[in-house]
């Protein structure tokens, strides 16, 4: 379980990558991740390719990145998805809010 | 209490010269002594002074150091009360023997003072430690006691709120935790003034009383708005828009909200972040799911919020299931998920459909392992049953008894095509209606009257659609698909209602008339228009003639009026 993130050298995109379960444990590394940069990126990825799981409360803070990424103007891809993890966000219907891919 | 403060040391020995050594040991280090000579003095001793360590001379007259040991431990109680002997013994048995009897350590004879001064120091940690460890241990069992009474509180609060409604109608089956709310579950449902019955089941993000809060309101508005005849989407807007308000970002509510057609046979579903709800087909064991189209509630604006829902046929005995994400994440022994697929496999085995609901709660039971309760399933299946088999349900306005109001009046409205698109003037006019003294209590009645008057009105008369279409399942689907479509390309014509009241002598006559800009529907001048009427609109029209004293069409069918008589 764990979270990293990166900035691309221009630092206009910043990825943040998360390991095993993605739930309410994950909160504060998840808003380290993106509160911690200086300059505010104008694309935010999240991988999903090592996540094993989500639960509400993580699509509750995909919700707050989505906010601190500039709301309806932000511009958020959620990445490598396995079928597990998409079935749940397509549940939620996220795909109206975030590219999923 | 730090480290080098001042402790109180118990020293009992019967040795005059060892004592002495140990009390100018002890002293030196600045803590304060109590000397004694046996054991019976120890423990008299250890009572009235509590002492913070106890060294304790293996063997003394009167009571040995053994006995005197346990005697203190259990006057001390959960106070830790390091006790180290002092003993010339030197054998594996005797020292066991010390540590049986309650001691925490032991030194043995002759003293060196560099060992000694080191214990006391590490015990006097120890039992810091143990002093902080039992004050936080008492300070966390207030604060869940605390806790328990003020969900307690919380939860008399919401039930008053969020009370069972109709839940406890012979056609629904629910299984929810007591303390559901706490799991962020909720479960309401209600007949609306049509007779129809609205349920919503709901699962916030979260748990404990964040995910409560935003259970309050939300009961609040469905119970307000159901009672006064709003329609489901109505409903679900202003529940969306008050949850988008209240509730911070990245907590909302996943919800599905089922409004049931008894009388038309139908029901109206929206999905928004709940797993596949099921129609079980009573004649042909079909499964059909019904999926998530939306996202929850509480995450869009109202402007960006969309509530398009999905219509289906349903024939008596057919059952709607609805669930939380608690069933199909239900954990197995191993870390599984129970899943979608052994639900369904579920279905597939069943007999007898009465039967379905308790053989998945046993399936997911023996799932998850027989020792393991889990609270956090909630389920519910609502049964499609003829409308007049469902008992009457107490309508809390019924009891209101207000001799004040309107008493004769008139009233126009009239509809332009942009309001007809997007506003149910229903809730309006029957809010007026109750307004009536004595008409109150005939509230469903007349929801029935002015619902079918206007859907008729509008669907036949202002969109022109055909409702023979309905008697198929494509039809259906194509009728609803052509509402929609004509009405978002409504450009003239309008709908108006003219109501007018007066009193008689023990009771009123409502009159209603509802009239559209359509041509009408009639075509054959030879048969009269009722006649005509019966056979173009369905079930409709038979239900609202034989709930009032007069119904008359006349203009081709574009006018129609109704007189609604009521005794005291």
């Amino acid at each position: 379980m764990g979270i990293q993130s990166h900035v691309s050298k221009d630092g206009k995109e910043l990825t943040i990558s998360i390991h095993g379960r993605f739930d309410f444990s994950a909160h504060q590394d998840f808003r380290n991740s993106y509160e911690s940069v200086e300059a505010q990126p104008s694309l935010f990825k999240v991988d999903m390719n090592e996540t094993t799981y989500l639960d509400s409360s993580a699509l509750g803070m995909l919700l707050l990145l989505r906010d601190h990424a500039g709301g309806n103007s932000s511009h958020i891809e959620i990445v490598n998805c396995s079928p597990d993890v998409k079935k749940i966000l397509t549940i939620s219907n996220f795909e109206q809010l975030f590219s999923i891919q | 209490m730090s480290e080098s403060s001042s402790l109180k040391v118990l020293i009992a020995d019967d040795t005059d010269t060892d004592r002495m050594i140990l009390e100018s040991i002890v002293k030196r280090e600045g803590h304060q002594v109590v000397s004694v000579c046996n054991g019976v003095e120890a423990v008299n001793a250890y009572e009235q002074e509590r002492p913070d360590i106890v060294l304790m001379d293996a063997l003394m007259p009167i009571l040995d150091g053994f006995g005197a040991a346990r005697q203190i431990k259990a006057l001390a109680g959960e106070e830790l009360v390091p006790i180290i002997f002092l003993t010339s013994l030197n054998d594996t048995e005797s020292l066991v023997k010390c540590l049986d009897a309650g001691g925490d350590d032991f030194l043995s004879k002759p003293y060196n003072r560099v060992i000694l001064q080191a214990k006391i120091k590490a015990f006097s940690r120890m039992r810091e430690m143990n002093i902080t460890m039992q004050e936080q241990r008492d300070q966390i069992a207030l604060h869940n006691s605390q806790l328990l009474k003020e969900q307690a509180v919380a939860k008399h609060v919401f039930d008053n709120i969020a009370h069972t409604g109709c839940l406890g109608a012979s056609n629904v089956n629910y299984l929810l935790s007591p303390l559901a709310v706490f799991n962020g579950d909720i479960i309401v449902a209600a007949m609306r003034p049509s007779g129809n019955m609205l349920v919503l089941l709901g699962d916030f993000t979260g748990h404990g009383l964040p995910a409560a809060i935003g259970a309050m309101p939300l009961a609040s508005i469905f119970y307000g708005m159901v009672q006064k005849g709003f329609s489901m989407i109505d409903i679900l807007r202003e529940i969306n828009q008050k949850l988008k308000q209240i509730l911070p970002i990245g907590v909302f509510c996943c919800a599905t909200i089922v409004d049931m057609d008894f009388s038309g046979r139908q029901i109206k579903v929206w999905n928004g972040g709940l797993p596949d709800c099921y129609i079980y087909r009573k004649d042909s064991g079909q499964v059909d799911a019904v999926s998530s189209t939306h996202l929850p509630l509480g995450v869009l604006d109202d402007k960006e919020f969309r509530d398009d829902y999905q219509t289906f046929p349903m024939n008596h005995g057919d059952r709607f299931y609805m669930w939380s994400d608690g069933i199909i994440e239900s954990r197995g022994p191993e870390g599984g998920m129970y899943g979608e697929d052994r639900l369904k496999a579920v279905f597939e085995g069943n007999q007898l459909p009465a039967e379905v609901f308790d053989e998945v709660l046993k399936d997911v039971q023996a799932y998850i392992g027989t020792d393991e309760r889990d609270d956090d399933i909630s389920m519910i299946e609502l049964e499609m049953v003829p409308a007049d088999s469902l008992e009457a349900q107490e309508q809390e306005f019924t009891k209101h008894n207000s001799t004040a109001g309107l008493i004769e009046w008139s009233l126009d409205l009239e509809l332009k095509p942009s309001t007809c698109k997007i506003f149910d003037p229903l809730p309006l006019l029957l809010n007026i209606l109750v307004e009536v003294p004595g008409l109150r209590r005939y509230s469903g009645e007349l929801y029935t009257i002015m619902a079918e008057l206007y859907s008729n009105t509008l669907e036949h008369g202002l969109l022109q659609l055909d409702s023979a279409w309905k008697s198929t399942a494509e039809g259906f689907t194509r009728y609803y698909t052509e509402r929609e479509e004509r009405l978002s390309k409504l450009q003239d014509g309008g709908i108006s209602f003219q109501l007018s009241h007066q009193t008689s002598a023990n009771g009123g006559r409502l009159i209603i008339v509802v009239q559209d800009t359509g041509q009408g529907f009639s075509r054959d001048e030879n048969v009269d228009l009722d006649t005509q009427m019966f056979e173009h609109s369905g079930r409709g029209i038979p239900l609202v003639k034989s709930l009032c004293e007069t119904l008359r069409y006349s203009n081709n069918g574009s006018r129609v009026e109704a007189v609604f008589s009521w005794q005291q």
